[in-house]
């Protein structure tokens, strides 16, 4: 395990403003953005370091602990080169909106659906913006934490012997 | 009807050739397709959502119910997950009996994607064969775990059990008789004229779209990226095993078939290299604030009766921290992205399906084919509905 990695440099020499936080866990690199910055930060790493494959795209909601609700969270793989990155945004509850990625990556697209469906968040620039897993009648986005495990208007469920 | 109508048909969700309930919504001119708007979700059961309320260990059984042609694997990725936030390693035994399981596994999936990929376009002795094949492993899924397909075997510090003795003999037997199987079903197919004409040409899509829409797996490698997770970003000591990745040349369905069984073959010589380093030894890891005692001290000891009861009850606190653990499952890269937060319950596990990305692409390789050949690509693309839907 190396205490540097070969795009994290490049990206502090060029997106320095853009970048929040820089960590690693387990091994793995987690970078930070500014959501403004978040599709010009993953050009530049498809373009100049080679992470040509999105792998996952998904979010996080971090109700009541977190300054910013939801974070998204960007996998990022690159083929040439046999390694990873992580890019997180934060995305405040009061504009649940960020850049779509799907200028950058094709396979963007039926992941964002994904996100925007069960956490709610609107990609600006999607081509296709609807819903995926969900019926499009749906109403609430399931992954939430504020939104309950049995469905809404439904009493808890309290075991089988209750 | 004029001739020059556009015509929108359905297909799905209840049809042979969707492998479970996938709906697609095409607009035909003729046979040609013009465009697919494919449908999912009528399988999603909220895996995601439901592992924020259950423990660590309460989730894996939720795996099983993901690629259910490959259960094991699915175990795998999310146990390493899990091992990763722990910061524990499985002995070498359970280690390679994971090999040989996720192989075996390998191989399954597979078998049963030759099968229906071959019946689909019609070649419905191969069906037969591979499922005869597939039964020996579902055998094999039996005598360890109990289950013909959800395992629920690993645990996050090795096996939930050692294997029975006759365990070895018949997964050696079964490797060594499947290349000669392997070779039937070659005979039956690779050089059969009605076989080439349904899949050379069909469902071409070039390795740069191919890394840009994020396929990964065989499909991949069948585009000609030479791209293994087991090799190039590796895992649970799959760095110590030789084997071969075969690479496609031409991006269609043809290469993507030969890829594929050029998998199945390296799959029987990974086990048998497992299987030659098999020693006895334990296969669970000491760590017992996240592992269960042995049974025989649970039922004779008060201290392992406890102890049993408190990882059952409350299960195994996990350090906070983020990982994604990404796996070469059979039909892609399956990866768990697990945030916790310290306590027994993920704070959120998301799973990153191979054929929920690998279906995205339908559209690229499909505009511009006969309604006919669709089924082919779809075959070719082996995509299970259970781990698109969650």
């Amino acid at each position: 395990m190396s205490n540097t990695n070969r795009a994290v440099e490049k990206l502090q020499g060029k997106y320095d403003s853009a970048i929040l936080d820089v960590k690693q866990d387990r091994g793995d690199w987690i970078v930070t953005v500014k959501k403004e910055y978040l599709v010009d930060v993953l050009t530049f790493l498809k373009q100049e370091c080679k992470f040509d494959m999105l792998t996952d795209v998904t979010a996080l909601d971090y109700l009541d602990k977190a300054e910013d609700r939801f974070v998204m969270v960007y996998q990022l793989t690159s083929v040439p080169f046999k390694d990873r990155l992580r890019i997180k945004a934060p995305v405040a509850e009061a504009d649940v909106t960020i850049d779509s990625a799907t200028q950058v990556y094709a396979s963007a697209n039926w992941l964002e659906r994904e996100v925007y469906d069960l956490f709610g968040i609107i990609f600006k620039k999607h081509p296709d913006l609807r819903r995926i897993l969900m019926t499009p009648d749906w109403e609430g986005h399931p992954l939430r934490k504020d939104y309950p495990l049995q469905g809404p208007g439904r009493e808890p469920y309290k075991g089988r012997l209750s | 009807m004029a001739n020059n109508e556009i015509m929108t048909i359905n297909m799905g969700p209840q049809h042979p050739s969707t492998h479970g309930v996938l709906r697609m919504v095409i607009e035909l001119d003729g046979e040609t397709i013009l465009k697919i708007d494919p449908d999912i979700g009528y399988l999603h059961r909220g895996v995601e959502k439901l592992s924020e309320h259950r423990t660590y260990h309460q989730t894996l059984p939720l795996t099983d119910r993901l690629d259910y042609l490959a259960p094991m694997s699915n175990n795998l990725g999310y146990i390493l997950a899990v091992e990763k936030l722990l910061g524990i390693e499985p002995p070498e035994r359970a280690q390679t009996i994971r090999i040989i399981m996720t192989e075996l596994t390998r191989l399954q999936s597979h078998l049963v994607w030759l099968a229906c990929h071959a019946l689909d376009i019609g070649a419905m002795t191969v069906f037969i064969y591979a499922f005869r094949e597939r039964e020996a492993v579902m055998e094999t899924y039996e005598l360890i775990s109990g289950a013909r397909m959800t395992s629920n075997f690993f645990r996050a510090g090795g096996l939930s059990q050692d294997v029975p003795p006759e365990f070895e003999k018949k997964v050696r037997d079964f490797v060594n008789d499947m290349p000669g199987y392997i070779d039937t079903y070659e005979g039956l197919l690779t050089a059969n004229p009605i076989w080439l004409k349904r899949t050379v040409g069909n469902g071409v899509i070039s390795a740069e779209d191919a890394t840009d829409i994020g396929i990964t797996g065989p499909a991949l490698r069948g585009s000609g990226v030479d791209f293994d997770l087991r090799r190039d970003i590796t895992y649970a000591g799959y760095d110590s095993y030789k084997f071969e990745i075969p690479v496609g040349k031409e991006c269609d369905t043809f290469d993507r078939y030969k890829v594929r069984l050029i998998e199945m073959r390296e799959s029987c010589k990974i086990v048998n290299q497992a299987l030659d380093r098999l020693k006895p030894g334990p296969v669970l890891a000491d760590v017992p604030q996240v592992c269960y005692p042995p049974k025989d001290s649970v039922y004779n000891s008060i201290e392992g009766l406890i102890h049993h009861f408190k990882i059952a009850s409350e299960g195994y606190k996990v350090p906070e921290g983020e990982v994604y653990m990404g796996i070469e499952a059979p039909k892609g890269e399956l990866g768990f992205y697990i945030v916790s937060d310290g306590s027994s319950k993920p704070y959120r596990m998301r799973i990153r399906p191979p054929s929920f990305v690998n279906l995205q692409a339908i559209e690229k390789m499909a505009k511009g084919s006969m309604v006919a050949d669709l089924v082919a690509i779809i075959g070719t693309l082996d995509i299970v509905l259970g781990e698109i839907d969650r």
